[in-house]
């Protein structure tokens, strides 16, 4: 069960995981997530989004950032082994229509989640723009698959090495002035990026629908640590989301929340590296993997 | 040996010797002999530790305790059980030295008695009724039924005697399960005697319930849970944890395309309530389920070793007067908090904890402030917890219930400093199976609605246990899961 098939590092501490899990493949909507752990008896339950399924192969693929104790944990896994366990697909699909207009937004591993949305927006019917903003060049993925989802691709670097120099909202806040404004915005990504791109559309009153990535334990609605604030009313992200409504987030206690454990988390980061010393390791064993390939 | 132990063993042997002829005791000096205590853990020591508190009978404590029972003809012990459990039955075989007698009688009725041993609300069950707490006017002095029940359970557990419980010749049929729970363990243990396939559904990656995710290892040792789960896959029951019915698969899916000819829900009531209150959502606030799943199911308190962080907290305030609130309020404790305050709106006698874990909490140190609702979670600039506000209560008339409701009193708040607090006012059943399942008709509480053959509005498809109760109890959740797998195997004969 959940046997790694393929295994690519995209950037630095970007990974690309294929893996077995049929009824994941066969049940999958654009925009659910699923929960994995790298450890059964010791391992901590995260949420990943799942960037794509062969229904046929019985194949899902997720896309993570070695950042913590589970992710790199996940990135020193290789094809042939299997993650102890995966539970999904979870959460409620996007709402996929014909709206017109469609500007998809992914900002750094935001990129894989929106790719399943731009394929399914399209094939709706619509006109799909997708921005993807990076930090630099090489953290810019899945740039060929967008390309292929979409009718109209910007790139944009904070630093300028790739596409236009700046931030998403930059290209965003130009769509919504245009004579042909979106209809509908998606926005994926860290949450202060979100929170932005939120923020820009909000004055041009453009629906824009945000996939939350809050802290999560169980992933079936049974613990309550997910909830966010929407709209003054608490909602779960597990069950009633991920994707709600960018302009009716409470961001600033979202964030807020996000961060509570975060010398825990630092210390747990610490730890899975002294195993290897350093994240670049883990990298590098991304790296070996890939050229064992 | 545990130095408490052995003083309580040798207390036994010596009043035992004394008793001499057991056969013969009159009624009047069985009524005499004092209830064994319960040896446990130090305070102390136990609230540095994850370890069972409760360290079970000896022996000597097991047969002298069994003296106290005068055989009741009406048997009013069984009558307050909700399995019925032959009660004088089985003390009687502990009496004479038959354990494995007593257990063969307890699981005529009840599947897992090391468990309910451990975890009845017997004061209000099994002991309510007994002549012999009547007599003591006080029915914590009754007969220690649980403790019998979990002395001798545990003894066939750890000599290795269970024997797996024969199963049927198959019939074909297949059943489905969704959860894991008691009452799912129940009913699966049930249906496959009776020959037919079983697959238990488990959306957590380990099986149990509640009984593996809320209840504390230091009043359930999960070996304990693993070892009811182990028995179910040796009698051939099939388990799929990772697996969760509505999104994996509809339940739908699994009647109309996978094959399966009837179904069990048994989600329980994992839906944790929040207040209301202003600042539940800071950093620093939890529901119980979320610390406690944290602790137990994620093993956070093995830090260094454990993926899952716990919050570090040093003062804690818990919400609730249940046993969810007592677990919550010993798990602080045990994570390191140097004070845990328990507010709850009523009196220490409408709590609906068990009585033993009322004393434990209280000996461990936690501070009960009764009469005291919560009213707003104070913050800092960053929305980090640092007091709670609470209102002080006054018990009003008794309301439709009979209960007492608590009447603010005006102007008397005043802030808690805590930099944690625990929400541990209850749970809602649990929605996803309901919500994926239109033909499944629940109440307005999200309960679903059976018929008394524990069916369903969707035919072949059974439910029982919190789903089906709201947040209840172990014993009916197991009691729900046999009777519906009567109901369901009934039908699958043919015969309903
Ligand atoms: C519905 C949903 C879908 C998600 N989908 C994805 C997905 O597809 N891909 C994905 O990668 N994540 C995704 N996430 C987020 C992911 O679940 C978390 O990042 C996860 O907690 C990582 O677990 P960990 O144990 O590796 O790291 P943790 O130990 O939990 O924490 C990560 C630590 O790294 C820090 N950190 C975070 N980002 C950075 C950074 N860029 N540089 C340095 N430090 C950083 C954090 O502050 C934290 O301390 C999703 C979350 C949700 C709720
Ligand atoms: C902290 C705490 C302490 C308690 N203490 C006591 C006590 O001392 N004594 C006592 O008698 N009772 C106690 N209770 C109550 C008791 O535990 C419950 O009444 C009992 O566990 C209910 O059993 P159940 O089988 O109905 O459901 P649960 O034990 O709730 O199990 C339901 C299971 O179903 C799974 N599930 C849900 N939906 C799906 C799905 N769609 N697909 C797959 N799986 C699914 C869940 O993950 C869970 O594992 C306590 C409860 C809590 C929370
Ligand atoms: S199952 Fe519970 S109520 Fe019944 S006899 Fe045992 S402890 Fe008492
Ligand atoms: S009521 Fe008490 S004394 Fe009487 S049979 Fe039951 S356990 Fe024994
Ligand atoms: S992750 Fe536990 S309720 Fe959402």
């Amino acid at each position: 069960m959940n046997r790694i098939v393929s295994k690519r590092l995209l950037a630095n501490d970007l990974c690309e995981l294929e893996f077995e899990a049929p009824h994941i493949a066969r049940g999958h909507k654009a925009g659910q997530f699923l929960v994995l752990q790298a450890d059964h008896d010791w391992g901590e339950r995260i949420p990943l989004t799942i960037a794509d399924a062969n229904e046929s192969a019985g194949t899902v693929t997720v896309v993570f950032q070695a950042v913590g104790a589970t992710t790199i944990k996940l990135a020193r896994f290789n094809p042939g082994d299997c993650i102890p366990d995966v539970l999904g697909p979870l959460g409620n699909p996007s709402d996929v229509r014909k709206f017109g207009r469609v500007v998809l937004c992914g900002g750094g591993i935001g990129v894989a989640p929106i790719h399943p949305i731009a394929q399914a927006m399209r094939a709706a019917g619509n006109h799909v723009t997708s921005i993807l903003a990076a930090r630099t060049k090489d953290l810019v993925i899945f740039e060929n698959r967008m390309r292929a989802a979409s009718d109209e691709v910007i790139v944009c670097t904070d630093d300028g090495s790739y596409g236009r120099k700046g931030l998403v909202t930059a290209p965003l806040k130009e769509m919504c002035e245009s004579a042909t404004p979106p209809d509908r915005v998606i926005a994926i990504g860290p949450p202060v990026m979100m929170k932005f791109c939120a923020a820009t559309t909000k004055p041009f009153g453009i629906p824009t629908i945000v996939s939350l990535n809050t802290i999560m334990i169980d992933g079936t609605g049974m613990c309550g640590g997910c909830r966010v604030m929407v709209g003054g009313k608490m909602k779960f992200v597990c069950v009633d989301g991920p994707d709600f409504d960018g302009h009716e987030v409470d961001w600033d206690n979202m964030m807020k929340r996000m961060r509570a454990f975060r010398p825990f988390e630092e210390e747990a980061r610490r730890r899975v590296r002294d195993h290897e010393c350093n994240i670049d390791k883990a990298a590098r064993a991304i790296a070996a993997a890939k050229e064992d390939r | 040996m545990n130095a408490q132990v052995e003083t309580l063993d040798a207390a036994a042997r010596a009043e035992l010797d004394a008793l001499g002829d057991l056969g013969s005791l009159a009624p009047a000096v069985r009524s005499k002999i004092a209830q064994r205590e319960m040896p446990s853990q130090d305070p102390k020591t136990r609230v540095s530790n994850m370890d069972e508190v409760a360290l079970g009978y000896t022996e000597a404590m097991a047969r002298l305790e069994a003296q106290r029972c005068l055989q009741c003809p009406t048997k009013p012990c069984t009558a307050g059980c909700p399995v019925a459990i032959d009660i004088p039955r089985f003390i009687k075989a502990v009496a004479c030295g038959d354990d494995a007698g007593a257990v063969a009688t307890i699981k005529e009725s009840s599947l897992l008695p090391s468990i309910c041993g451990r975890v009845c609300p017997q004061e209000r069950q099994c002991m309510k009724g007994c002549t012999v707490g009547k007599i003591a006017r006080d029915p914590a002095k009754a007969v220690a039924i649980g403790r019998l029940e979990r002395y001798v359970a545990d003894l066939e557990r750890e000599r290795g005697e269970e024997s797996v419980p024969a199963v049927a010749p198959p019939t074909g049929k297949r059943v489905a399960v969704v959860g894991s729970g008691p009452a799912s363990l129940a009913f699966a243990a049930d249906v496959r005697r009776a020959g037919h396939e079983v697959v238990v559904f488990e959306a957590l990656h380990k099986c149990g319930g509640v009984l593996s995710y809320g209840i504390p290892e230091f009043r359930l040792p999960k070996a304990i849970v693993e070892h009811e789960v182990e028995s179910l896959r040796r009698m051939g029951v099939e388990i799929r944890t990772d697996f969760v019915v509505g999104r994996s698969r509809s339940l739908s899916d699994l009647l109309s395309e996978d094959g399966f000819d009837a179904a069990f829900v048994g989600s329980g009531a994992g839906l944790p309530r929040f207040a209301g209150i202003p600042g539940e959502n800071l950093v620093g606030v939890f529901s119980a389920n979320e610390y406690l799943t944290r602790s137990n199911l994620m093993k956070a308190y093995a830090e260094g070793r454990a993926d899952t962080p716990f919050y570090h907290a040093r003062r804690v305030a818990v919400l609730g007067g249940g046993n969810v609130a007592m677990d919550a309020a010993r798990t602080a404790l045990r994570l390191g908090a140097e004070a845990v305050h328990l507010v709850y709106r009523r009196t220490e006698a409408e709590m609906p904890a068990r009585a033993e874990e009322v004393a434990h909490a209280k000996e461990e140190g936690v501070v009960f402030r009764t009469l005291s609702a919560p009213t707003r979670v104070v913050g800092d600039e960053n929305d980090v917890v640092t007091g709670l506000e609470t209102v002080r209560c006054e018990l009003g008339e008794p309301d439709a219930s009979g209960r007492r409701s608590p009447v603010p009193v005006p102007g008397s708040e005043e802030v808690l400093p805590v930099d944690c607090v625990i929400v541990a006012i209850g749970n809602s059943s649990n929605p996803l199976v309901p919500l994926t399942t239109p033909e499944i008709r629940t109440d307005s509480k999200g309960r679903i609605v059976v018929d008394a053959n524990h069916e369903t509005t969707m035919r072949n498809v059974f439910a029982g246990g919190d789903i089906v109760l709201g947040a209840a109890t172990v014993i009916l959740a197991m009691g729900e899961g046999r009777a519906a797998a009567r109901a369901c195997n009934a039908r699958l004969a043919g015969a309903l």
